[in-house]
């Protein structure tokens, strides 16, 4: 509009017509652990629309007297996978609906779940990009490195992944030389770096080589979306090329 | 909507709604006040910082900060709604009341629609009904306190009986339109109006 303009250019991504996404029921096909406390959970929707890098849907959740909960994951897979969408939950111990997605939803159950929604954090590998995700921010950007690698890597991309340890990475065997971890409480043995809040450095190093106008995705919980932010526009990254996804509570 | 749910085997969730301040979908996010922005987090001087009224205005109308504060205060009082499920219940906020800003220029017979836009160029929109007879604020304080940059400082729109995502931060102004013109998430796949008692959180809802 006016200003400064920071959201920038974004393609509206609604449903053909603005037709409602309807709940329908997703059996549990899969489900294996990313973490001690990271499921990945592989449902078949009963309607599956492909859906963009980034996109997210809903699960719900219904007890016996009709009360429902619902959540929003983001989709780690990609529509290459057609049928079924990979989510993945933390468990939070305090939580209401993650408990119930790792301890009691088994395979051949159902869910309840709508989508794909999101149409401003979604990337489909066709512009130069950096992943900066933050603990389970990952998911989201595990769909873009997938969709990316999927279609041969076309243009520029690079992936920071920030964990407090070792055990705590997502997706441990899918990174390859695009992507830096970044290890804030504990890292590997033999890593040179000592284990500390992403800093500037390490990203300037991360981000070498990445075109000024590749659009830059970050994922994570408040703090680290401000952090990164700071960070990338103290590099003169251009705010409107910096799309964020910030956590809610659940 | 619920009724029709198929129960979910061995699921009876903890977060009743007993609270009848809470719309459907809804949870009670007690004291946090979550910041879910899709933009980095701008840096307003007030010093240079202005809103403006314009479109189908008697004339268009720009304040300072300085003026804008000099203006009448009034507080809201009450529950606020996010589209992603919580709810803050009991909070206030202080500003100026959007009625008392058209006061100064008041809306043209054809206004029927109003975008807001930010610092940042986020925009949403709003019926003009939903802005007028004290329904929608330009705030500066939350809680007494002057409103913290993660949450639209120094200042926000307030239209509290609206998704949260209507309440643009870091307000620069409104356009008052003959027309429906979708904002940012409007045109991202979330609902053209956002009433949180009737559940309008996505497109066709």
């Amino acid at each position: 509009m006016r200003a400064t303009d920071q959201l920038g250019e974004f393609r509206p991504v609604t449903p053909p017509g603005g037709a409602r996404r309807e709940w329908q029921r997703a059996e549990l096909v899969a489900a294996w652990p990313q973490t001690a406390t990271a499921r990945s959970l592989l449902l078949r929707p009963a309607h599956w629309q492909p859906h963009l890098p980034g996109q997210h849907y809903l699960v719900r959740l219904t007890a016996p007297d009709g009360y429902t909960a619902q959540r929003s994951y983001s989709v780690a897979s990609t529509a290459a996978r057609a049928g079924v969408v990979e989510l993945v939950v933390e468990r939070l111990a305090d939580g209401e609906v993650s408990p119930h997605l790792h301890d009691v939803l088994e395979v051949g159950e159902t869910v309840e779940v709508r989508g794909p929604f999101g149409g401003y954090f979604t990337w489909s590998a066709t512009t130069p990009a950096a992943l900066i995700g933050g603990g389970s921010g990952v998911a989201p950007l595990m769909s873009m490195l997938r969709a990316w690698r999927e279609v041969g890597g076309p243009v520029p991309l690079r992936m920071v992944v920030s964990v407090r340890a070792p055990g705590q990475l997502w997706f441990a065997d899918e990174y390859g030389p695009e992507t830096t971890v970044v290890y804030t409480r504990r890292a590997p043995a033999g890593l040179r770096r000592p284990p500390g809040r992403l800093d500037a450095d390490t990203l300037t190093a991360a981000l070498d080589g990445l075109p000024a106008d590749a659009t830059v995705y970050v994922c994570g919980s408040h703090g680290f979306a401000e952090h990164v932010g700071r960070l990338l526009v103290a590099q003169h990254r251009d705010p409107a090329r910096i799309r964020i996804e910030r956590f809610g509570p659940s | 909507m619920s009724s029709e749910s198929p129960v979910t085997r061995g699921f009876f969730g903890r977060r009743r709604r007993g609270d009848q301040r809470l719309p459907p979908g809804q949870y009670d996010v007690g004291d946090d006040f979550p910041v879910l922005t899709a933009e980095v987090t701008p840096q307003l001087a007030t010093e240079n910082w202005t809103f403006t009224i314009e479109g189908l205005v008697a004339r268009d109308r720009t304040w300072s900060w300085a003026e804008l504060r000099a203006l009448p205060h009034s507080t809201f009082h009450g529950d606020i709604h996010c589209v992603t499920a919580w709810s803050k219940l009991g909070t206030s906020f202080t500003g100026v009341s959007v009625d008392d800003l058209l006061a100064l220029t008041p809306p043209l017979p054809a206004a029927g629609y109003v975008l807001a836009w930010s610092h940042t160029g986020y925009t949403t929109n709003l019926e003009l009904a939903d802005v007028i007879d004290g329904r929608a604020w330009v705030v500066w304080e939350h809680e007494g306190r002057p409103l913290p940059v993660e949450h639209g400082g120094p200042a926000r729109l307030l239209v509290p009986h609206r998704y949260f995502w209507k309440s643009a931060k870091w307000i620069a102004g409104l356009r008052l339109l003959d027309h429906d013109e979708p904002g940012f998430w409007e045109q991202n796949g979330y609902h053209d109006r956002g009433d949180p008692w009737r559940e309008e959180r996505y497109a066709g809802d």
